[in-house]
């Protein structure tokens, strides 16, 4: 799979996500939740930045794959 | 580079989890508020752990069958990653137990049990260190190995039923199977079982392809 078809399905997951997000609403039951914070949208900034988080640590997962690869290949010849 | 299918798949489905789990509408329920949430990180490390380390066990009966070195440095990578996952499990359950039974530490059953697992699996990294000669050090380490994970099915799922105890799903207080009766929990949960093994899988697999390298290289 292509870089640019992986960054493709994540839009488009991001994208059903935040269309189904959209639709919720808030619950009318007297237990306390978040629903301020869901109402401001601002949740979406917390989730933005884990997300940031986890792709650094992916891209990390990445870069020490390859040079795992790299080391394989030269240890073979 | 192409990365494997079931890495990117660990990817997605974590991503997935990151968005869902904080998007998607969960049971509004006393004391645990928006914390229900957790069940899609606290418990996952939990779940994914017990995989791992059901990895490294039949790692460890596969080395006892064959005596192929490469049984035993999968066994240790993924006893290696297990442990990672039931610190973070641990760490993130204090947190949790904080902020929801008022304590981070209550003497439970099921809070003990786990501390006792993961000192468990530290002494089987102990006693790797502790012996130098690589075939005896791979033969001692398979059978520690498999009492471990016995003992973890003791001390884990065995024992905290038989008592009663704060820990959800255990001494007849229901898990969080019981709450989410609309399964929009179930979406997530599943799912993020599966994306966080995978990332461990994952990190074993490059541990696993270290240390053969780190082999092949002592042994030219």
């Amino acid at each position: 799979m292509s870089f640019k078809k992986i960054l493709l399905v994540f839009v488009v997951v991001f994208a059903s996500l935040f269309a189904s997000a959209q639709q919720m609403t808030s619950s009318s039951t007297s237990v306390e939740m978040a629903d301020g914070l869901y109402q401001s949208g601002k949740i979406y900034i917390v989730v933005i930045v884990i997300a940031i988080v986890f792709s650094g640590i992916v891209l990390y997962l990445i870069r020490l794959d390859k040079k795992i690869s790299k080391l394989e290949k030269e240890s073979t010849n | 580079m192409k990365l494997s299918w079931w890495k990117i798949l660990s990817i997605l489905l974590i991503f997935y989890t990151l968005f869902a789990g904080f998007l998607f509408k969960v049971p509004a329920l006393p004391i645990l508020h928006e914390t229900i949430r957790n069940l899609y990180f606290h418990v996952t490390m939990w779940f994914s752990m017990i995989i791992i380390l059901f990895v490294s066990l039949w790692h460890s009966i596969k080395y006892l069958s064959n005596f192929k070195m490469e049984h035993d440095i999968v066994a240790n990578q993924a006893a290696n990653v297990g442990m990672l996952f039931g610190f973070i499990g641990v760490t993130t359950g204090a947190i949790w137990a904080k902020y929801t039974w008022g304590a981070w530490w209550v003497n439970d059953a099921k809070l003990n049990g786990a501390a006792i697992t993961l000192l468990f699996y530290l002494a089987y990294q102990i006693l790797r260190g502790a012996l130098d000669e690589e075939q005896k050090r791979a033969r001692i380490a398979a059978i520690y190995n498999i009492f471990s994970y016995v003992m973890l099915i003791v001390f884990l799922m065995v024992l905290p039923r038989m008592t009663d105890s704060l820990h959800p799903g255990n001494g007849g207080n229901p898990g969080f199977g019981g709450y989410d009766l609309d399964n929009t929990m179930k979406l997530v949960f599943y799912p993020a079982i599966i994306g966080w093994t995978l990332l461990g899988v994952w990190m074993m697999q490059l541990g696993v392809r270290y240390q053969k390298l780190l082999r092949k290289k002592w042994n030219n």
